[in-house]
């Protein structure tokens, strides 16, 4: 952390970029949130570490209008993003200097909560310095510890891996924390009868709130006006325009990404009822990859979106039903 | 007689039928006298490739049992590649509703061409039945809370 802000400081001074966006310590020892930096004694505030897990690519968007560049730290899945939004000219190559910043799995707060530490004051072991293996939590019981990987967040344990497919320099060293496979749990809920499958997503998605924290979170979100935004009243806002879209707003949402999430796995971070939004795209990535033939976006700036192209020999829908 | 004698089921279909292949093949069923249920609504798209996922669903939440999407055979679309957009839109969308636990046979896609008007009319007999077989459609009214 010290090597990035070092350098990230060189960098404003020499004026190759005129703010740096990162994170910054939150209220909370767990809960750092993006900012803007753009002075070196601002830097004061910056922190990189374990709970850093917010997708910064997005303030990309708005930081692109910005006058001068911005430096940008991106972890390797940040940068799918990265690459898609460049794909879709929504972000100038050239207002952005990358950072590629290294990864060791990034923490969910949750999980540590739904461990049974409550209370939590400090945390140590999280840091990008420390040999990434244990967390030990002083809490206003007493001190607690637990496994580093116990405690990733779920996309950390299916990594796409800690390549960076965008960056000017890299900073920093990853580690390797693929321990599951990305589609498990899709196939899982494949196999289960109709009646159990709806019974699960009506479950999930009877806890929606209708935050909008997914869709403003989401970097493949990023349309100027949005289909959710209300059209009855002055601003744009989240309230809803009719019941259609409160009932399947889920639904929707992924079909708008599809073909175009890299499947970074905000939505499910933010989440703040913990529904695995996730499995809704990757639904879709699961698909493509199968009816369409594998498919990463954001890893080949280039290549073709599925859904914007065909064969001529494409499947016939009629085989999900023949499928069973 | 019991005032809560049961009305017969009767399904509402929705078919979003392509102006160029499918309309002017349900016309051709009606010109050449063959029949199909009364319960099949069509409404008319420019080309299969118009119909938005999001209309299917919309169909689904404004009370219909059955959604079937009919265009021109792939090849022979009046735009030339339209329907091959919407034939993996579809493959999509159908699998993800699958994935839900919406029962597939709900949804359908067939190609029908300006001349069969003979496959059209046994296409929606076809459909129709296997909507009565399974019956109203409650799963898709509201994806969230209710009961």
């Amino acid at each position: 952390m010290q090597e990035l802000i070092k350098r990230a400081k060189e960098l404003l001074e020499n004026g190759t970029v005129a703010r740096v966006l990162g994170w910054k310590a939150g209220d909370l020892p767990y809960n750092p949130e993006p900012a803007y930096f753009d002075s070196t004694e601002s830097l004061a505030d910056f922190v990189y570490n374990g709970f850093c897990g917010a997708n910064l690519s997005k303030y990309m968007i708005e930081a692109s209008k910005l006058e001068g560049k911005t430096l940008v730290c991106l972890k390797p899945c940040d940068t799918y993003s990265f690459n898609q939004l460049l794909k879709e000219h929504r972000i100038d190559r050239d207002k952005a200097y990358v950072i590629g910043v290294g990864c060791k799995g990034k923490l969910d707060i949750e999980r540590i909560r739904k461990m049974g530490i409550k209370g939590i004051e400090q945390i140590s072991g999280a840091e990008m310095e420390d040999e990434a293996d244990t967390l030990t939590v002083s809490t206003i019981y007493g001190e607690k510890s637990c496994k580093y990987a116990d405690a990733m967040l779920e996309r950390c344990h299916v990594c796409k891996g800690k390549e960076h497919q965008v960056y000017d320099e890299l900073i920093g060293e990853s580690k390797e924390t693929k321990d599951a496979d990305r589609f498990a749990e899709v196939a899982r809920i494949e196999t289960m009868t109709p009646e159990e499958k709806f019974a699960f997503f009506q479950k999930e998605l009877s806890k929606c709130i209708r935050c909008n924290a997914c869709r403003n979170v989401c970097p493949a979100c990023s349309c100027r006006k949005c289909v959710f935004d209300s059209n009855k009243f002055d601003s744009a806002q989240k309230a809803n325009v009719d019941s259609f879209e409160e009932k399947m707003f889920h639904i929707i949402r992924a079909f708008h990404v599809a073909g175009r999430c890299t499947d970074c796995g905000e939505c499910s971070r933010v989440c703040p009822q913990g529904i695995p939004l996730h499995l809704f795209n990757r639904k879709f990535i699961k698909d493509i990859d199968e009816f369409y033939g594998e498919y990463q976006a954001g890893m080949d700036i280039n290549a073709q979106s599925p859904l914007t192209d065909f064969t001529f020999d494409d499947v016939e829908p009629g085989i999900v039903g023949e499928r069973g | 007689m019991s005032i809560e004698a049961k009305e017969e089921f009767r399904p509402k279909i929705v078919a979003f039928c392509c102006n160029w292949c499918s309309y002017a093949g349900a016309d051709l069923a009606g010109s050449s006298r063959l029949g199909y249920p009364a319960d099949v609504k069509i409404i008319r798209v420019p080309c299969s490739c118009r119909v938005n996922p999001m209309f299917i669903l919309r169909a689904f939440e404004k009370g219909a049992d059955g959604v079937i999407m009919c265009g021109c055979h792939p090849g022979d679309c009046h735009y030339s590649t339209g329907n091959y957009y919407a034939r993996r839109r579809m493959t999509l969308l159908f699998s993800m509703l699958d994935y839900i636990g919406v029962e597939n046979g709900r949804t359908r896609v067939e190609w029908v061409s300006a001349a069969e008007g003979v496959k059209f009319s046994t296409t929606m007999n076809e459909f129709v039945e296997k909507i009565h077989s399974l019956g109203k459609n409650v799963r898709l009214g509201d994806l969230r809370c209710r009961n």
